[in-house]
């Protein structure tokens, strides 16, 4: 860029231009071009590069605040709120009317007879549909919402960077997925033992189990459900990419749950099952065998880590050469 | 958009002139980065971009905020992006950005309840975060009543005082021709002028207009004074002023016994190169 001394040379040569045989007032560009070249730009001191802890602390910083922007809305919130009710909710009704009835189901007679196994009902209502819902809102809105409201052009040119900001969104999704399932657990560990008998648990293979046992298998159960979780949220980023009408990438994450869960009931498609998430989200019962299978947990596992490398690379893909103009 | 470069002296206040639709905001969007050119390289401050970025600040398209955040929360939040931000500073930096653009008062006031006025004025403190090298203005005033725009002009000025050189886009040409120091004129994609303010309108010439009943005694004196280019046009006459003093001619016009009923000196303005450059309108190439 040119010193100040320069621009005065420069604009000398501007003024010199407009000699009687010009068009009035126009400065050729190529007139301009050759005064550019003349004050060739002084070679600029390269950026400040500080300590190379800096971008590592600079990335933690980001994630910070979009961590704190949400757990501070208010929407999010009630969304854990609700989720930490259907526990209580389950243990009440299960309380209230499971003993009367003669026809017990095998899970309502465990979860009366141990207070831990209302953990495992509220994730097997809750994981198919209202879980995944709450983690389709957070991580459809996260670059959806932004390029609806127009902050992502100024985070872009902050400059978040954008591999940087996909990978910030990503995470704090992964946050909050956790944080649904320890929400529900939690809260169902609490009314649980408040509302019924602690003490060995009765395993789905029949064997017991200790309590401080059960807590270990309710811990790894959240792990895995947490991890489902996850993907889903890699699914529903790489549609928040494609779109800045958030509503559109969290419904079109559900409409996907839920289609899966049709393809399910079909029994000639019996073969792709194992391939969709519901099926491994409800496969957190592995924890409740007798030794742990770990094989089913594994599995999962690993169909989870395929869904979030298929679709974190279809998101990255797409929003590292995006045009941003909204 | 076609071989464009434009030349912003340092320190300068750089008025981006040009047509709806004649590439004033994608030059913008393609200086921060967020769209690519189909083909071809750009630098800005001689850096290659992601070295640039932290220097700039910019407002582009106007504001955008979290409506259910304050205003200092949102200067945080885009704080908190720039990777060349230190975060032990982050407070004193914002409140101070929320100073100098006079919202101190409505710092945590929710962005949502902001009068457009005080929006863009936020939007201007989150350009203002960092120490910047250019600051990025797309129609800063769009919108805002004349205090705002007051308000917005002076503090360009202020910045651009400051050393930062200040790139203001704009359709608003008296807003131009008020705020900067250099301009330059896009038509459909294209660069078609630039330099600085005086240099662009002082291409056309400056003219002396005499209101008279009697045109051809008027238009004998201003040719026999030397002028040139006169023209007589009903009760007019107009000529290109030179170097001419205006009291003089008036003077020798009164004296030639020629009534004068008005004198005026016509500067041209920077609307009548923009237009001469860009076509009267509805006549802008596809």
């Amino acid at each position: 860029m040119s010193t100040p001394e320069d621009t005065a040379a420069g604009a000398g040569t501007l003024t010199d231009t407009t000699g009687p045989r010009r068009t009035p007032g126009l400065v050729p560009v190529t007139e301009t071009l050759r005064t550019v070249e003349r004050h060739e730009p002084a070679p600029e001191p390269p950026a400040t590069a500080g300590p190379g802890t800096r971008p590592v602390r600079a990335f933690w910083r980001l994630l910070g605040s979009e961590l704190g922007l949400t757990f501070r809305r208010p929407r999010n919130l009630v969304m854990l709120a609700v989720l930490g009710v259907v526990p209580v909710i389950v243990g009440v009704a299960l309380r209230t009317f499971g003993g009367a009835d003669d026809d017990m189901t095998g899970l309502v007679q465990d979860v009366a007879g141990n207070s831990l196994m209302l953990t495992f009902v509220s994730f097997s209502f809750l994981v198919l549909l209202l879980m995944p819902v709450a983690v389709s809102v957070v991580a459809g809105d996260s670059v959806a919402g932004e390029a609806g409201g127009g902050t992502l052009r100024y985070l872009l040119a902050a400059p978040a960077g954008r591999t940087r900001l996909l990978a910030v969104k990503y995470l704090n999704a992964v946050v909050y997925a956790y944080a649904v399932t320890a929400v529900v657990a939690l809260s169902a560990l609490v009314t649980g033992l408040v509302l019924f008998p602690a003490g060995d648990v009765t395993l789905l293979s029949g064997t017991t189990a200790t309590l401080a046992d059960g807590l270990v298998r309710i811990a790894i159960s959240v792990g895995y459900v947490g991890a489902g979780m996850a993907a889903l949220a890699a699914v529903a980023l790489a549609l928040s990419v494609f779109t800045e009408v958030s509503i559109g990438a969290i419904a079109g994450t559900v409409v996907l749950v839920i289609v899966c869960q049709v393809l399910r009931a079909i029994p000639e498609l019996g073969s792709i099952a194992p391939y969709l998430l519901p099926t491994r989200f409800t496969n957190f019962d592995a924890v409740l065998r007798s030794p742990i299978d770990v094989a089913a947990l594994r599995d999962g596992l690993l169909t989870f880590g395929a869904y979030i490398v298929l679709f974190g690379s279809i998101a990255w893909a797409r929003f590292s050469g995006k045009d941003i103009t909204s | 958009m076609d071989k464009l470069d434009l030349t912003v002296p340092r320190g300068s206040v750089f008025g981006f002139l040009g047509p709806n639709g004649s590439g004033k905001t994608t030059t913008i969007r393609m200086l921060l980065g967020l769209v690519a050119p189909t083909e071809g390289e750009y630098s800005v401050l001689g850096l290659p971009l992601a070295q640039a970025l932290p220097k700039v600040g910019a407002v582009v398209e106007g504001p955008a905020f979290y409506p259910y955040l304050s205003g200092a929360a949102n200067l945080m939040r885009f704080d908190a992006a720039d990777p060349a931000a230190h975060g032990a500073t982050a407070r004193r930096r914002v409140a101070d950005a929320l100073e100098r653009v006079g919202l101190s008062a409505a710092a945590g006031k929710r962005y949502r309840n902001y009068s457009l006025g005080m929006r863009q004025r936020l939007a201007i403190a989150a350009a203002l975060l960092g120490p910047r090298e250019l600051l990025v203005l797309d129609e800063p005033t769009n919108g805002l009543d004349p205090q705002g725009t007051r308000e917005v002009r002076t503090l360009v000025k202020e910045i651009a005082a400051e050393g930062t050189t200040v790139f203001v886009s704009s359709h608003l040409l008296a807003e131009v021709e008020q705020m900067c120091t250099h301009a330059a004129i896009m038509r459909t994609g294209k660069l078609v002028a630039q330099g600085t303010i005086a240099s662009l309108s002082g291409g056309l010439v400056t003219r002396i207009k005499v209101e008279t009943p009697d045109p051809d005694d008027a238009a004998r004196v201003l040719t026999s004074l030397g002028l040139a280019d006169v023209r007589a046009d009903g009760r007019e006459v107009t000529a290109e002023l030179g170097g001419h003093a205006p009291e003089r001619i008036n003077a020798a016009l009164v004296g030639e016994g020629v009534s004068v009923r008005g004198l005026a000196v016509v500067r041209p303005s920077l609307e009548d190169v923009f237009v001469g450059l860009t076509g009267e309108g509805f006549d802008v190439d596809a």
